[in-house]
């Protein structure tokens, strides 16, 4: 069974760090390891869990999406002015949010295949656009006081030995579960693979390459316009400027995760995996009180050249069993 | 097509984008193009453009080397955060002007070789090697701030961003500074000609003898040492080092400059002062949308369709209906279909 | 899975008259092909036969200008590779065209996985894709991503995908070209079983020992015209490489015979022993003296373009040893290849030759410049006189050296090419099919120039396919086969016959390993 060793071993190095990481806070804090702790990590990080399940999508078809902070900023901005300003029933103005940023996704992704240009530069402009877009909209963050989002940040679903899950981390876990089936269990998701593995051979064996293109870019968007919901729920605002720098969370997660930027190879458990390392280090640096919120960008930093340099070491000495790598 | 290199025709696009901007402005604001001398400085909108445009103009001036060898360097804006961190700091625990500026720059020279080392000898992509400074690197300019807005009084190194020489405000001053000590280096060297043929073609390049690593390392070494002189500015400018803002987004304004200029994202010829024309561009784009009474946000938008018109342009499905020198490259790493073989190129094809 | 065994009346495949042709070049003209149920049929041919053009337009990703093509007697006209595998003709190419990020069982099942609830069942995917795997002889574990496994593996999976989604024809394209003999074995049982249950198969490759192992018949092309077909127990090797190679072998040029020139003893500029890369070329021993021009022939794919890239260094050699004037030296790099005073024109110009936006004065100096350094450049001024003086010299046809490269014709950009390695005064010249896809004239001025170069004590390595070409400038000729140096010929030995004989020969024994 080593040959399912070595294709998992990204991931159960993600997973062994996220369980050390966790041993070491829990011996350090005698309050961390508490089921309190974990529903907190769930929530917190939700927003960036459901966008990085889109950006795993893109970037195992062999693409980007720097656009996905700015879709969250301006998603937030909608739903602010929808409710607040134009006095919707946040229901319909979920849905509206959720097709605006799907259909955004999608026509990025319709002018990276038919123009042939690259998904990074492309999706910098669409990145632009929604932020200013939302800038137009308004500059100001707009509490949004509807007597629903109250019931919804109430909502929870409570377990007896004392999780408590939240409805964004909920829609987190639901997304994610949705993700593995979709990346698994769907022709759809063996298309993406095989998109990300190698474009002109999927093309001649019969992948629908624009129509998977514009598809994961339209999904990504669409994820962004949820974690968007979440996020407007979890502050309770619409800031044109939400979600800064997330798309450089997001991608940071996925290759912890193990994902190759490249594309073509990954899972989306290892991208929640990552969300949940990355969050660890947050809930860390909170508990420590001592520790400066920098160590956060460098750890994640260091993290990030680490699981690069695996992957590359994974790739050119695929055959030969190396030794153990090194726990970051 | 490709609106390279030297030859004043070709660049005419660049020059009358930029003229067109300008008279919009001054249309806008018939004040536009005053000048006038106070205290020794030139003072006005147009000087205002310069100024501001500086750092964009520096970082552009690092970052159309990176692309034209096919690279792009995201880690430039956290790379000014470390420089102005470094010489903010170093200023307010009493040292002098010389050791500032040498750590600053040194720190920068640090950066560009990190990236280079990833991208020439670990061979990872420019894209993924440059993210991880980028992500790191503001940890590490607030690191070294330990997390304040660290503010100085130094007169010397304010006078950077602040004074001014012969007139001109030294923000100006350094970017033709670096300019010229760049243009100088690949121009008068064989270090230009080495960079676009590794762009064009690195496995040709290494065929012909091309130390083609040591090449990749010296233009992200080159890059770093830009975005330290940025960092430089911006910090002496505010009298202080914000780890946290100095430098945020401006990677995409110095890569947006770099395509507007005309450099090609696929690497190759590469034109420095189109770069700084690009960056001056968007900074008069800036102002004018400022002074219009509209609100800044546009700006974005504004980048956005820039971006995308320069881009489209330049897209292989729009140009191949156009006659072009360049042969059919394709864009990005996506290889054509199958195809019978290829029309030869025809000739001309210099834009109007 | 479902290729009758009863062969019908009619052939499987009957090409008549295909006609192709490129912006006024005729890549085929008016070819015969017939493939009948249960053969393997080998279709040979040089450079520019027009063999890919064939399959090409067979499998749709080309559209014919003429002729009809049949498939068991019903006219088809795909117009693209799925077409054509839904039309029963399947392909597999030498770089496996499938995904090697994926698991076996879903290359085998992409685009038509099995499905139950509205998801993929993986588990009936894969017990599907091993019960395909088994007549194949194949258990491994079809979870496993595809990259894992050798590309003999990897061969046969293409070839099983393509056979479970209906192929009744076959075609093979060049898939024994990076496997060693023991795999080259199992793809051949695998091949004689299809046969066996009525699947004809087009078999394309540059080994005359597999074409008389497996092969029922051969199709011979040339120039994108039929030479004939045999059947291959009726067509001796010499016969079928003059074939190839089109000679009138009894009106072939004879070269004057000047003997074994006194050069031989001098001590060679540079000399390799036992030099050779595993799945590459076997380990060479070869010599190169000043003023000599060592010509390397063979077939297409025999190994020549192999053995000149270890010379250069563009690929490092796992084994032997070289020395340049009596000293070892190491080879890692074309950078070590150049400073020993080497210089290389490639096979592949476009890819690995010119930098194509660069002018061709640039693209002149380009060796010159690294050599010396990025500190030292070249003077303007200087760069143009070198540019212009090579330019008047090999009479590169260019309105002026500002031009860029990639615009100029092959010819000459090989001539630029040239002038790039002549700017450095190398000691040794490599030249990979110097006068591939150039004019006629140009062809004449670059085979003078080798003559005249030879002539002022220049070593020179020549790959060439023409026959006469080799025979005419050159007084040592190595023949290789199979990417294993066969024979080498001197002096008054060199000629067309002869090197057609050693290309023919069959290998002494049987046992080919790498």
């Amino acid at each position: 069974m080593t040959g399912a060793l070595q294709r998992f071993l990204p991931l159960i190095v993600t997973t062994a760090v996220l369980v050390v990481g966790f041993l070491i806070c829990a011996a350090q804090f005698p309050n961390f390891a508490s089921w309190r702790v974990v529903g907190n990590l769930l929530t917190d990080n939700a927003f960036l869990g459901i966008t990085a399940v889109g950006m795993t999508f893109v970037i195992l078809s062999g693409g980007i999406d720097l656009s996905v902070g700015a879709v969250i900023g301006f998603t937030t901005v909608l739903l602010a002015v929808l409710i607040e300003h134009g006095g919707w029933h946040p229901v319909p103005a979920f849905a509206v949010a959720l097709v605006v940023a799907g259909a955004f996704g999608a026509a990025m992704g319709g002018v990276i295949h038919v123009f042939r240009m690259p998904p990074f530069i492309v999706t910098l402009a669409g990145m632009f656009i929604a932020r200013g877009l939302g800038f137009v909209l308004t500059t100001d963050s707009i509490p949004i006081n509807h007597p629903l989002y109250g019931e919804l940040n109430d909502m929870a679903l409570r377990f007896d030995f004392g999780l408590k899950l939240s409805l964004p981390a909920l829609l987190m876990l639901g997304v994610v579960l949705a993700a593995v089936v979709l990346a698994h269990w769907t022709r759809f998701g063996a298309n993406l693979y095989a998109l990300g593995g190698n474009r002109q051979s999927a093309e001649l064996m019969g992948v629908p390459v624009g129509r998977t293109t514009v598809a994961v870019y339209g999904l990504s968007g669409l994820l962004a316009g949820l974690a968007g919901i979440v996020f407007s729920l979890y502050t309770g605002a619409g800031y044109s400027l939400a979600a800064t720098g997330v798309e450089l969370d997001t991608i940071t997660a996925v290759v912890i995760g193990g994902t190759q930027l490249t594309g073509g190879y990954g899972y989306v458990v290892g991208t929640f995996v990552g969300v949940l390392i990355q969050g660890l280090i947050q809930t860390y640096i909170t508990f420590d009180g001592t520790l400066s919120s920098w160590w956060t960008k460098i750890a994640i930093g260091v993290l990030l050249f680490v699981f690069i340099l695996l992957q590359k070491g994974l790739l050119t000495v695929w055959a030969g069993r190396g030794g153990e790598p090194a726990e970051a | 097509m490709m609106l390279s290199a030297p030859g004043p025709s070709r660049n005419l696009p660049q020059y009358g984008a930029l003229l067109v901007v300008l008279l919009a402005n001054w249309l806008l604001f018939p004040d536009f193009f005053a000048i006038r001398l106070q205290d020794g400085r030139l003072f006005g909108s147009l000087i205002d453009v310069l100024n501001r445009g500086a750092p964009v103009a520096l970082l552009a001036i690092g970052m159309t080397m990176v692309i034209a060898t096919r690279g792009v360097d995201l880690s430039v804006g956290a790379v000014m955060a470390i420089s102005g961190a470094v010489a903010a700091t170093m200023t307010g625990a009493g040292w002098g002007l010389p050791a500032v500026l040498a750590a600053s720059l040194a720190a920068g020279l640090l950066c560009g070789l990190w990236n280079g080392l990833l991208v020439a000898v670990l061979r990872i992509q420019p894209i993924i090697a440059t993210l991880i400074l980028m992500v790191a690197g503001r940890g590490i300019a607030q690191l070294i701030t330990e997390g304040q807005i660290v503010t100085f009084t130094s007169p010397a190194l304010a006078f950077i961003g602040g004074g001014s020489f012969l007139t001109v405000p030294m923000p100006v001053v350094l970017t033709i500074l670096v300019l010229a000590v760049t243009a100088l280096l690949v121009r008068a060297t064989a270090l230009g000609l080495m960079i676009e043929a590794v762009g064009i073609n690195r496995l040709s390049s290494a065929g012909a003898g091309v130390n083609t690593p040591v090449v990749l390392v010296a233009v992200y070494v080159w890059c770093g040492l830009c975005a330290a002189v940025a960092g430089l500015i911006v910090t002496a400018d505010i009298r202080g080092a914000d780890a946290n803002n100095a430098g945020l987004w401006l990677e995409l304004d110095a890569i947006l400059a770099v395509v507007v200029g005309g450099t090609s994202l696929l690497g190759g010829r590469f034109g420095l002062v189109l770069s700084v024309v690009g960056a001056l561009i968007i900074q008069a784009m800036n102002t004018g949308i400022l002074l219009s009474g509209f609100k800044p946000e546009f700006n974005l938008i504004v980048k956005a369709g820039v971006l995308m018109v320069v881009l489209l342009l330049q897209s292989p499905t729009l140009t191949l209906f156009l006659p072009r020198p360049k042969g059919a490259r394709p864009m990005g790493a996506v290889k054509p279909p199958v195809a019978p073989p290829p029309v030869a190129p025809k000739s001309g094809g210099a834009k109007p | 899975m479902t290729a009758s065994t009863t062969p019908p009346s009619a052939p499987l495949l009957a090409i008549r008259g295909l006609s192709k042709a490129f912006l006024g070049v005729q890549a085929l003209d008016g070819v015969d092909f017939t493939l009948r149920h249960g053969e393997i049929h080998a279709l040979l041919g040089e450079n520019g036969a027009g063999k890919s053009t064939l399959i090409k337009t067979l499998t749709g990703v080309y559209q014919r200008d003429g002729g009809t093509v049949a498939l068991e007697g019903r006219e088809i006209a795909p117009r693209g590779v799925e077409e054509a595998q839904r039309l029963h003709i399947g392909t597999v190419y030498q770089e496996v065209n499938l995904l090697p990020n994926l698991s076996v069982a879903e290359n085998l099942f992409l685009g038509r996985q099995p499905m139950r609830w509205g998801l993929v069942d993986r588990g009936a995917m894969r017990r599907r894709a091993r019960a395909i795997l088994m007549p194949y002889g194949l258990s491994i574990d079809v979870t496993a991503p595809l990259g894992r496994f050798s590309v003999a593996t990897q061969q046969i999976v293409a070839i099983a995908r393509a056979v479970d989604m209906s192929a009744k024809v076959l075609i093979l394209d060049e898939p024994t070209a990076s496997l060693d003999a023991q795999e080259v074995a199992v793809l051949f049982k695998v091949m004689r079983t299809l046969r066996s249950r009525g699947i004809g198969i087009v078999f394309v490759t540059h080994f005359l020992d597999q074409v008389y192992e497996v092969c029922d018949s051969i199709t011979v092309l040339r120039n994108g015209r039929l030479v004939g077909e045999r059947r291959t127990d009726e067509l001796p090797r010499f016969d079928l490489v003059a074939m190839m190679l089109g000679r009138e072998l009894e009106a072939a040029a004879h070269r004057i015979d000047i003997g074994p020139a006194e050069v031989d003893s001098r001590p060679p500029l540079a000399s390799f022993k036992g030099f050779g890369k595993s799945r590459s070329v076997a380990p060479f021993d070869l010599e190169i003296r000043p003023g000599e021009v060592v010509a390397l022939a063979g077939l297409l794919g025999s190994g020549r373009t192999e053995t000149v890239r270890l010379v250069f260094g563009m690929d490092r050699a796992d084994q032997g040893e070289a020395t340049v004037d009596g000293r070892p030296v190491r080879l890692k790099g074309p950078r070590d290849a150049v400073r020993l005073g080497f210089g290389f024109c490639p096979e592949d110009r476009k890819k690995e030759g010119i930098v194509g936006e660069l002018s061709v004065r640039e693209n002149i100096i380009l060796a010159l410049q690294a050599r010396q350094g990025w500190l030292k450049p070249i003077p303007r001024r200087r760069q143009e006189e070198i540019a212009d003086r090579f330019i008047r010299l090999l009479d590169i046809r260019t309105p002026d050296a500002e031009r860029p490269i990639q615009l100029l014709s092959g010819g000459n950009q090989q001539k630029a090419l040239l002038a790039r390695w002549l700017a450095t005064e190398p000691r040794l010249l490599i030249l990979d099919e110097p006068t591939r896809g150039i004019d006629v004239g140009a062809h004449a001025e670059i085979i003078r120039l080798i003559e005249r170069l030879c002539a002022d004590g220049m070593a020179l390595l020549v790959v060439s396919s023409e026959l006469e070409e080799i025979v005419a400038y050159s007084r040592r000729v190595v023949v290789l086969r199979d990417r294993r140096h066969v024979a080498e010929l001197r002096g008054g030995e060199v000629s067309v016959e002869r090197i057609v004989a050693a290309i023919a020969s069959e290998t002494p024994n049987t046992e080919v390993r790498q």
